[in-house]
């Protein structure tokens, strides 16, 4: 018997390089957010200059302030529909519009952005509300929404059934079943899908424009603005400091999945 | 089976919170773009007639709908800069999706002959980059692909080239910017096909005297075409869409759709051809649109 994985040179070569292509820009990234020259690309020492810049920078702290707020309650909201969505999609449910359902669950996941941010500032318009907070909170609950239910299906599909049906044998109505012995099950599905709709949120330039008002710009809005003007070396300090955020999130994602693995199929962040 | 029955009917109330939440922030703000994009422009806040007005009587409605009008998109298809966009566009979005077919395929072929053990962690390589922030993926470009960034300065260090090249503002700045943007989304599904395949059946073909490039063109990749098709559709839609990418990385003499759309609503301030051009562009991909659907379903529902 031939071994099963043959891995050839050109295997190794094309994923190192791909890896390298992927991880290479982000690194330089983080390298020059130390370096303690104006000029961001000559080499002037180790320094933690522009982070202190950063902390000093009111409009951009309050715009960090405004964006974590908006990520932890949209996550929130987006983490409750997704599940209960991608339950009544899983769990066989029969009803009307089914498909139109599941077409609004699914079509956002690739919309382009700037479509879905117009007609959500649309409605807004039309319903007279005050763009701000909730304005946004409200249009990056409804994209990250469907990732939850993305992630939460994919694990629901992987269950197996007859844990559910041994509850209910054994007395349990549906809803006590869901709660003791379904739910727990797919806890990290539901853990790694807030993690990923609180990074959407905490990444999303274009529909936040569209749905903000005046005077609560969001942290992608501020930096987009800075680096329509050129590269600062501050900006380098700030996209770092997300970078470390999302890799504290990712972290505790990959170990809510990893629970999962041990209690069954992987449910993958994606 | 009967656990499969009794649980459809408290599944059905879970859809009730989501299915409302979606028809109100998903569906009627599509009404409400269409609505717009038959309205006039106007100088005011918000800056468009408005077409509808309820309150005001069957009358006025019925002198509302005589005031819908086509102009805007009359507009959209007479001007040159718009239909300009939107070919280049998809012209774009094509280019982008080719390249990230030809880079993300040996990429994601590499991973599924990993030992098993290695495959999952090179997953989460691949898919830790798409959790960071898409704007700081690009500015990271901006850094190294500016005037005296750093591949101009190992460029010269080579003595590859006698002065800076321009990389920003270019179209090769945009594709690099889109490829690196886009690519874990062409490796993750083909990655998903991959790694299901029977090496039997490569094997055999190999066994049976078939050189490499046959087997990979005769037996791997027609095997591989469901993730081919689910990678082509999650690059292709959004690129045909993308704003910041070509705002930041491209020059400003061409236009993708994204930016003429943003342009009109944020410069301009001419909401009703920004409605228009939304529509527009998604007339344009739903076909795609529905097609990715259909796929989405049927790996998620019918199990995979």
């Amino acid at each position: 018997m031939r071994k099963v994985s043959r891995l050839s040179r050109f295997n190794i070569a094309s994923l190192a390089l791909g890896l390298a292509f992927l991880y290479l820009p982000i690194l330089i990234l983080v390298i020059y957010s130390f370096n303690d020259s104006r000029l961001v690309t000559v080499w002037g020492g180790w320094s933690l200059r522009w982070y202190r810049e950063f902390f000093s920078d009111r409009a951009m702290i309050e715009a960090a302030w405004m964006s974590l707020r908006v990520a932890v309650s949209s996550a929130t909201i987006a983490t409750l529909l997704g599940t209960l969505a991608a339950v009544a999609l899983s769990r066989g449910a029969r009803f009307r519009g089914r498909t139109l359902f599941s077409g609004m669950l699914y079509a956002p996941l690739v919309m382009p952005e700037v479509i879905t941010g117009l007609s959500l500032l649309l409605l807004f318009v039309a319903l007279n509300a005050e763009r701000g907070f909730w304005t946004v909170t409200f249009a990056h609950t409804t994209l990250t929404m469907c990732f939850v239910a993305v992630v939460v299906q994919s694990r629901l599909g992987s269950l197996d059934r007859s844990l559910e049906e041994a509850a209910m044998d054994l007395g349990c109505n549906p809803v006590r079943a869901f709660v003791a012995v379904t739910l727990p099950l797919i806890a990290p599905a539901i853990v790694a899908g807030w993690m990923l709709a609180f990074t959407l949120s905490l990444d999303d330039l274009v529909i936040a424009s569209f749905t903000t008002g005046p005077g609560s710009a969001t942290l992608p809005i501020r930096i987009y603005s800075e680096v329509r003007l050129g590269v600062k070396p501050e900006i380098n300090a700030i996209c770092t400091l997300v970078i470390a955020l999302i890799a504290v999130v990712i972290v505790i994602a990959s170990l809510a999945s990893k629970l999962s693995s041990s209690q069954g199929e992987s449910a993958a962040p994606l | 089976m009967s656990a499969r029955r009794i649980f459809a009917r408290p599944a059905r109330f879970a859809a009730i919170a989501p299915y409302v939440w979606m028809v109100l922030f998903f569906l009627v703000p599509f009404a409400f773009v269409l609505k717009i994009s038959l309205s006039q422009t106007a100088i005011a806040q918000p800056p468009y007639e408005p077409v509808f007005d309820l309150t005001a009587g069957w009358g006025a409605l019925k002198a509302a709908f005589a005031a819908l009008s086509l102009d805007n998109f009359k507009l959209l298809g007479s001007d040159e800069i718009y239909v300009f966009a939107y070919l280049r566009s998809l012209t774009v979005a094509v280019t982008a999706t080719a390249l990230l077919l030809l880079i993300g395929y040996p990429i994601a072929y590499g991973m599924a002959r990993l030992p098993k053990r290695w495959q999952a962690v090179a997953m989460v390589l691949v898919i830790v980059p798409f959790w960071t922030s898409f704007l700081i993926r690009i500015y990271a470009w901006i850094n190294i692909l500016q005037h005296d960034g750093l591949l101009n300065q190992i460029l010269l260090a080579l003595h590859l080239v006698g002065q800076p090249v321009v990389w920003l503002s270019t179209d090769s700045a945009m594709y690099i910017g889109i490829v690196y943007s886009y690519l874990p989304f062409m490796i993750l599904p083909l990655y998903a096909t991959l790694a299901k395949m029977e090496l039997a059946l490569e094997e055999a073909a190999s066994d049976l005297g078939a050189p490499p490039w046959q087997v990979f063109w005769l037996v791997t990749f027609p095997l591989s075409l469901p993730g081919v098709g689910a990678g082509v559709l999650l690059c292709f839609i959004p690129i045909v869409g993308e704003f910041v990418i070509p705002d930041l990385l491209a020059g400003s003499n061409s236009l993708m759709i994204g930016q003429t759309l943003w342009l009109e609503f944020f410069t301009n301030k001419d909401w009703p051809v920004a409605s228009a051009a939304a529509i527009v562009l998604l007339v344009v991909l739903l076909v795609p649109l529905l097609l990715y659907e259909r796929l989405q379903k049927r790996q998620l529902e019918q199990g995979r």
